[in-house]
């Protein structure tokens, strides 16, 4: 029923519309050609200058409504990210001060310059002066921008800082599978015809023994506060994106080509709980590259901790082979360690 | 159209292309008299199989708006459900069957619904029905020919974007549905069945339609380049064409160079899908499948081939409608064009940065740092040329006589679109930004505003101005000031606060973001978006009534140079037959641009040069 209603309201509006239009056309005819031209123009010039001002205090407004639900005013959640944001408010205001000049101009001499009988156009072909000036203008701020760009860049691309944890990460149709080297802190080597959904998922190669201590977590991963760590990102299945819009970063997941990604997270989850006054807050792990039909649900979890808790929880996990085999008592675990502390 | 008769017995009599277009010593020296007889065209040579350049854009138009009413439709279905995420709507079950069942869109119909949009709006509206439309329509009529150089190719151009367009639409029919993995297609998604329901044959037949439509574009391509460079008319120097012709040639060379190299990307994965090839797969293991055997293959590789032609084709977009912008203008503000060398100068910039900065849609691959560099580099450099542009528009208006003409007004939106949009590509176009933006609905904005909405206004600029000139009739303006200010307006509703929602992080391509702590704030926004985009819609059916309407109903155009403007399709008939100019074609003396020279308000291109008088530019 409702329905139906509707579909006869919009009818109705825009056979109504449709009428109104007509009419305006014929009494135009009436009036004549030129004098419903200039009125339709003296209309169009004035909304061209309306637009303008309601188009500007729609952005301020836009702007007072949104902007707290933004991550610009929220501290980035790594020191690599702070770079990110203070990029984007170089940036910000760089284009706003181009944004306003310019749509500030367009109406305005839309509006300024709407005809009048009695004004001759200028006839102006060019000027070399003019066309100079607003080209170095852009190049001079773009390689600024580049500049600074760049450098940030290599930073972000560059090598991990000696000390780094490395935790790999992989994506699978829809969700994150996190794998710790172990105390040997070596990645033991892994195959993808070895995976078992049940009990190998990323189908890690146990004979090789630097994979027996290898733990395996799937969805939620555990870092360090002010420790750099360096993700080895990769995929099951198809191209996902390893994406942490708090940290201010993102890295594709691709099948068979791993990528990498480093950074220094700044706050625990706790101390950000605080920062953003939501008792709910957790670092989200999104996948940001079309995956399938479930996407949107493709979500992990980060837990930033004070190392003490972090030594705490990595007390508790077992690793894969000694999950899958509980009556070895990992004797590979035990002989690492004592390697590891003979290291040490 | 029957009033093709009455207007002017000259328009029927036209001449045999065969005899005489095709041929350049004829056409350039076309003012021997050409042997004009009458030719009877029958229903189906005239409307249907027609080689007449006018008819063959009318038909890439009504085409491309029938794409563009069912992909908008499209985006207004997945909007609804993005809108109201936890409502459940009846009619949309009775409209949609299995897709939504219980009255709420399924995931598999979201993404279906997502991915066609994104390729028909491309391809078939952006692409073909702008290039389409307005190259046949205004490559001929602007130089001086009497059609395209090869009218049969042209006209086969478009019937293979007809059948292509058959084959996508067959595709929204099958039983496991259409392509779903997003427009750009992206491999193992799009390459294994089993990933996807979408990927099974409704991939097959979303590559085949993607194909015969490379085809089509390539015949049309081809063909507008060599019209441009051979057929001009006497005098008709590079120097003196309109900007639109300047820019719809570097449109054809952006498309001839590099839609070959998409076909290429789509047959390697023709034959990863069927073939059992791996040169996109590698290391894959598909939940409920298993392992597949595919190994040492580079999905990335894809993703080069694509963008090699998926960044020139936002150019190939852009570009039409940068030309008629321009020249509507020029024309509406009584002003020459200012700075045309700088304008061609800036095309041409652009096409050529345009192949070189294609991976700048892929920093966060993994793709080799230093090669980012570079790419950060040449992809802001295309700023430059974009600002030049931009200040070259605003000083064509300063002090000019402006008239709001329906195809002013969306030149001058088109222009502050444009404005919005290039600014936030200077954000992305940094590697060290995009890391944090990429694939958020900040790019959505974007693209949306730079190249979606702003080239859409430039195909209703050049609907509304080149009506008169294609139906002989004027469309309705009061209807065009409504459908104008409510487009603007709405455009900027919908797009503007998507900027915030990415700085956010919020990720593009989500069905629902109910169970995200960090993006479920939008709900109210999303719902404000989606009806603003309903209404937005809705004014565009309005547009569709005026333009049919006025078709047949329209205020008849009495004067053959109606917006009294210099460039040759004013020159011709109010309804020009086949062959455009019942006797010799005009010759050209001058630039299309002298507005207000010599307290002249216009003086047309086939106006020889006074004694006195100074030339152009
Ligand atoms: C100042 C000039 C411009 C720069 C520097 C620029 C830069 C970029 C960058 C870096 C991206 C990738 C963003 C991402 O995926 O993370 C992008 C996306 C895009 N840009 Fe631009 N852009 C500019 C102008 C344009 C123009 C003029 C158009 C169209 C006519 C356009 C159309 C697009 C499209 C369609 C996408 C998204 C494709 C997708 O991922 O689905 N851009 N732009
Ligand atoms: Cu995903
Ligand atoms: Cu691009």
């Amino acid at each position: 029923m409702t329905t139906y209603l509707i579909i006869a309201v919009l009818l109705l509006f825009y056979i109504v519309t449709i009428q109104i239009a007509k009419t305006s056309e014929y009494v135009s005819i009436i009036k004549g050609e030129k004098e419903s031209f200039s009125q339709n123009n003296k209309i169009n010039g004035f909304l061209m200058l309306a637009f303008l001002i309601l188009g500007l205090v729609g952005v301020w407004y836009c702007n007072e409504y949104l902007y707290d639900t933004t991550l610009l005013n929220k501290p980035s959640a790594s020191y690599e990210g702070e770079r990110v944001d203070q990029m984007l408010w170089i940036t910000i205001i760089v284009t706003g001060i181009m944004f306003l000049f310019t749509q500030i101009l367009l109406f305005w001499f839309a509006f300024r310059y709407q005809h009048n009988e009695n004004r001759k156009a200028l006839f102006f072909v060019h000027s070399t002066k003019l066309e100079i000036v607003w080209t170095t203008i852009p190049a001079v701020v773009l390689f600024v921008l580049i500049f600074f760009g760049l450098v940030n860049w290599n930073y972000f691309t560059g090598e991990a800082p000696k000390g780094a944890m490395e935790v790999e990460v992989t994506g699978k149709q829809f969700g994150w599978i996190f794998r710790y080297p172990g105390s040997d802190n070596v990645f033991g080597k892994k195959y993808y015809k070895n995976i078992d959904p049940a009990t190998n998922t990323l189908g890690l190669i146990f004979e090789d023994g630097s994979a027996q201590d290898d733990i395996v977590t799937e969805q939620t991963v555990y870092l360090v506060k002010n420790k750099p760590v360096k993700f080895i990102i990769g995929s099951r299945d198809v191209v996902h994106d390893f994406g942490l819009s708090h940290f201010r970063l993102k890295m594709d997941a691709v099948p068979g080509i791993p990528t990498t990604l480093w950074f220094t997270p700044k706050y625990t989850t706790e101390e950000m709980k605080k920062i953003t006054g939501n008792p709910n807050f957790t670092y989200e792990i999104s996948c940001d590259q079309m995956c399938g039909n479930g996407h949107y649900s493709m979500k992990g979890v980060i837990m930033v901790v004070e190392q003490a808790d972090y030594d705490l929880w990595m007390a508790k996990q077992k690793s894969l082979y000694h999950i899958n085999n509980p009556d070895t008592v990992a004797p590979t675990t035990l002989t690492t360690q004592t390697i590891a502390q003979t290291k040490l | 159209m029957e009033n093709n008769n009455k207007h002017n017995h000259c328009n029927e009599a036209h001449t045999h292309e065969k005899h005489c277009i095709t041929t350049e010593t004829c056409n350039n020296h076309g003012h021997d008299s050409h042997e004009s007889h009458e030719h009877h065209d029958n229903f189906i040579t005239k409307y249907i199989f027609s080689q007449d350049h006018k008819m063959i854009a009318k038909q890439f138009l009504i085409t491309g708006m029938f794409w563009a009413v069912l992909g908008g439709l499209m985006s207004v279905l997945f909007r609804f459900q993005l809108g109201n995420p936890d409502d459940t709507y009846p009619f949309l079950e009775a409209i949609l069957g299995k897709w939504a069942k219980g009255g709420r869109i399924s995931p598999d119909a979201y993404y279906a619904l997502v991915t066609t949009h994104g390729t028909v709006l491309v391809f078939f509206v952006l692409t073909a029905g702008l290039s389409g439309t307005f190259a046949n329509f205004l490559i001929p009529l602007q130089i001086g020919a009497r059609d395209m150089a090869s009218p049969f190719l042209n006209m086969l151009s478009y019937w293979f974007f007809f059948i292509a367009s058959c084959v996508m639409l067959s595709s929204l029919f099958v039983e496991t549905g259409p392509f779903s993995g997003g427009w750009t297609a992206y491999p193992p998604l799009s390459a294994l069945g089993d990933a996807m329901p979408g990927s099974k044959s409704g991939m097959d037949l979303w590559i085949i339609a993607m194909a015969l439509f490379v085809v089509s574009s390539l015949l049309g391509g081809l063909n507008y380049i060599v019209t441009i460079l051979n057929m001009r008319t006497k005098g008709m120097s590079m120097t003196k064409l309109p900007l639109t012709i300047w820019a719809l040639f570097f449109t054809a060379v952006l498309g001839v160079l590099s839609f070959p190299v998409l076909l290429s990307g789509f047959i390697l994965l023709i034959f990863d899908r069927n073939f059992g090839t791996s040169f996109y797969l590698s290391d894959i293991f598909i939940n409920g499948v298993g392992a597949l055997s595919n190994e040492g293959g580079n999905a990335i590789l894809y993703q080069h081939l694509f963008w090699f032609l998926g960044h020139p084709e936002v150019y190939i977009i852009l570009l039409p409608a940068m030309g008629m912008v321009s020249e509507i203008l020029a024309v509406n503000s009584r002003k020459p064009i200012f700075g045309y060398m700088a304008m061609v100068g800036s095309l041409f910039a652009i096409a050529i940065l345009a192949f070189l900065v294609w991976a700048h849609h892929m920093f966060v691959t993994g793709l080799n740092p230093f090669l980012g560099s570079i790419f950060v580099f040449i992809t802001l450099l295309i700023a430059i040329p974009s600002a030049v542009k931009v200040f070259n528009w605003l000083t064509t208006i300063w002090r000019g006589n402006v008239r709001f003409t329906t195809g002013m007004l969306f030149a001058i939106g088109f222009v502050s679109l444009f404005i919005s949009g290039g600014l936030t590509g200077i954000w992305l176009g940094n590697s060290s930004l995009d890391i944090h933006l990429h694939d958020t609905y900040f790019v959505i904005a974007h693209f949306h505003i730079v190249m979606g909405v702003a080239s859409m206004f430039g195909m209703f600029a050049g609907v509304y101005h080149w009506f008169p000139k294609m139906f002989g009739r004027y469309m309705n303006n009061s209807l065009g000031y409504i459908h104008f200010w409510v487009t603007l307006v709405g455009a900027y509703l919908i797009f503007w606060p998507m900027h915030y929602q990415g700085l956010s992080g919020m990720p593009r391509r989500y069905y629902d973001y109910s169970i995200w702590e960090s993006f479920k704030m939008y709900t109210e926004l999303n719902k404000f978006i989606s009806i603003v985009a309903i209404i937005v819609y809705a004014t565009q059916i309005l547009f569709l009534c005026n333009f049919f309407y006025s078709i047949f109903k329209g205020r008849k155009v009495q004067d053959s140079n109606p917006y009294q403007a210099n460039t040759l399709e004013w020159t011709t008939p109010i309804n020009p037959g086949h062959g455009n100019w019942p006797g010799e074609i005009p010759e050209v003396h001058r630039w299309a641009y002298d507005y207000g020279k010599d307290g002249k308000e216009y003086i047309p291109q086939n106006v020889p040069i006074a004694a006195d008088e100074k030339e152009g530019h």
